[in-house]
């Protein structure tokens, strides 16, 4: 109880922050994400639009970003997050990092999801005469949506482990919370309070995945 | 119908180049139910994709009807494609579309209206005998009900050459007779001219009125089936 009053201020509002830090910015990083996954994809050899240069080029930009330890991106756009929320502090200005941490990862999801499908299919469309956005909107993308909604909870989850170092820039969060009074004042009941509240979240998340891509799919 | 004339294909990679077609013409009249035969890498099925231009060729021309489509822009080729329906060995079937919006796919791809193409769909799925089936997955069908699922699909444009790539392959025997008996019925009641690839005489023997051999990129023989079974019955 007293447990309760003492925090339980603190963890609603560290479960809010965190939840809107992590869907704001799946939302948003597939935005950039899927047409980067899809292009990424559709510029290989032997695929609809062969470009070299392109699929070079975006793979570059998408592993440097990748490589960049989350912690290092979080402060490094600091000057650009200004530019963009106009403050670098608080759960809105950590979706900007986010976003920029999880674009290239969303990229890669989308392309081996789009990867696993049979080339054939592909083939069959333009055949009957799909020009190739027909192809990436009305096959590829449709075929591989039960893939995708499965990339798309692990992108989720990978985020809310990301959120948790938001706290660095003032973003609050379920992840700072059990740095800051776990870790660093020995408030070991709080923090084993924000774990558990994680990992229902993580399970939920997974779960709904799992549960909403078997239900689309046509395949088995 | 369909010209081909002096067609070359070479794959080109890293490791050199691969003739897959070494100047090949081939002429299909109207109403033909043309067999291409050879063993696998003989060039057959590089053959049937410069019919569609899936693959384009090297060198060499392709007329359908009279016009050159490789000489066509990217919009006119989809245009033409959009006569020339083709099935294949692994029917490639949209995996997430029931069978009815499968078939509707390419009259939508065209610009039908919805109730025109589901009324074309429904039709065309009496013509492959699988009125039954309109709301299943492809996943739930055979492989002999695929490729009539794959054959409605490639008719719904009405198109004026069916191409198979290998059409029968991944069938039993049992379902590949019916698979070329509907193919010879749509032949005759509806007058697509049609292309088959096969690597088997017995598909040939069966639906083919003309058919040429293929070996290692070349064209070796050519004319009508009962001439050229003749002379492999010689040989």
């Amino acid at each position: 109880m007293e447990f309760i009053n003492e925090f339980g201020g603190i963890l609603i509002k560290g479960t809010m922050e965190t939840l809107y830090m992590t869907f704001a910015s799946v939302l948003i990083s597939y935005l950039f994400g899927l047409p980067m996954g899809v292009l990424l994809v559709v510029t290989e050899d032997n695929h609809i639009m062969p470009s070299k240069t392109i699929n070079r080029i975006l793979g570059t930009i998408v592993n440097i970003t990748r490589s960049v330890p989350f912690i290092i991106l979080l402060i490094a756009v600091v000057p650009f997050t200004r530019m963009v929320v106009g403050t670098a502090i608080g759960s809105k200005a950590a979706v900007v990092p986010l976003v920029i941490g999880a674009t290239p990862f969303v990229a890669r999801m989308v392309e081996s999801s789009l990867k696993e499908l049979d080339k054939g299919i592909i083939e069959a469309a333009a055949s009957m005469g799909c020009s190739n956005m027909e192809i990436i909107y009305k096959v590829m993308i449709p075929e591989s949506m039960p893939s995708l909604t499965l990339g798309s909870s692990i992108t989720t989850i990978t985020l809310i482990g990301y959120s948790a170092m938001a706290g660095v820039i003032g973003a609050g969060g379920l992840g700072d919370l059990a740095i800051r009074y776990g870790y660093y004042r020995y408030e070991s009941e709080l923090m084993l309070v924000t774990i558990v509240i994680l990992v229902v979240i993580v399970q939920a998340i997974q779960f709904a995945g799992n549960h909403v891509s078997k239900k689309i799919n046509r395949l088995y | 119908m369909i010209k081909i004339e002096n067609v070359t294909k070479i794959y080109s990679n890293k490791k050199g180049d691969f003739l897959a077609l070494d100047g090949v013409s081939l002429e299909v009249e109207k109403g033909d139910i043309y067999g291409v035969i050879g063993l696998s890498g003989a060039g057959k099925s590089t053959l049937v994709r410069c019919i569609n231009l899936l693959e384009r060729p090297t060198m060499g021309k392709v007329f359908i009807d009279g016009e050159e489509i490789t000489a066509m822009k990217k919009s006119e080729l989809r245009k033409v494609r959009q006569s020339l329906g083709m099935i294949f060995q692994d029917f490639n079937l949209l995996m997430q579309r029931n069978v009815i919006d499968n078939i509707r796919f390419p009259l939508e791809i065209a610009g039908v209206g919805k109730v025109e193409a589901k009324k074309r769909a429904l039709e065309l799925l009496n013509l492959v005998g699988l009125e039954d089936k309109s709301h299943s997955y492809p996943a739930q069908l055979s492989g002999g009900q695929k490729q009539r699922v794959a054959i409605a699909r490639a008719l719904a444009n009405n198109p004026k050459v069916l191409l198979c790539d290998e059409a029968t392959s991944a069938l039993d025997p049992v379902t590949t007779l019916s698979i070329l008996n509907l193919l010879k019925s749509i032949n005759q009641s509806m007058g697509v001219t049609i292309v088959i690839i096969t690597h088997e005489m017995k598909v040939v023997e069966t639906i083919c009125n003309k058919v040429a051999v293929i070996e290692s990129a070349n064209i070796v023989k050519n004319g009508l089936t009962k001439d050229i079974i003749g002379h492999f019955k010689e040989v």
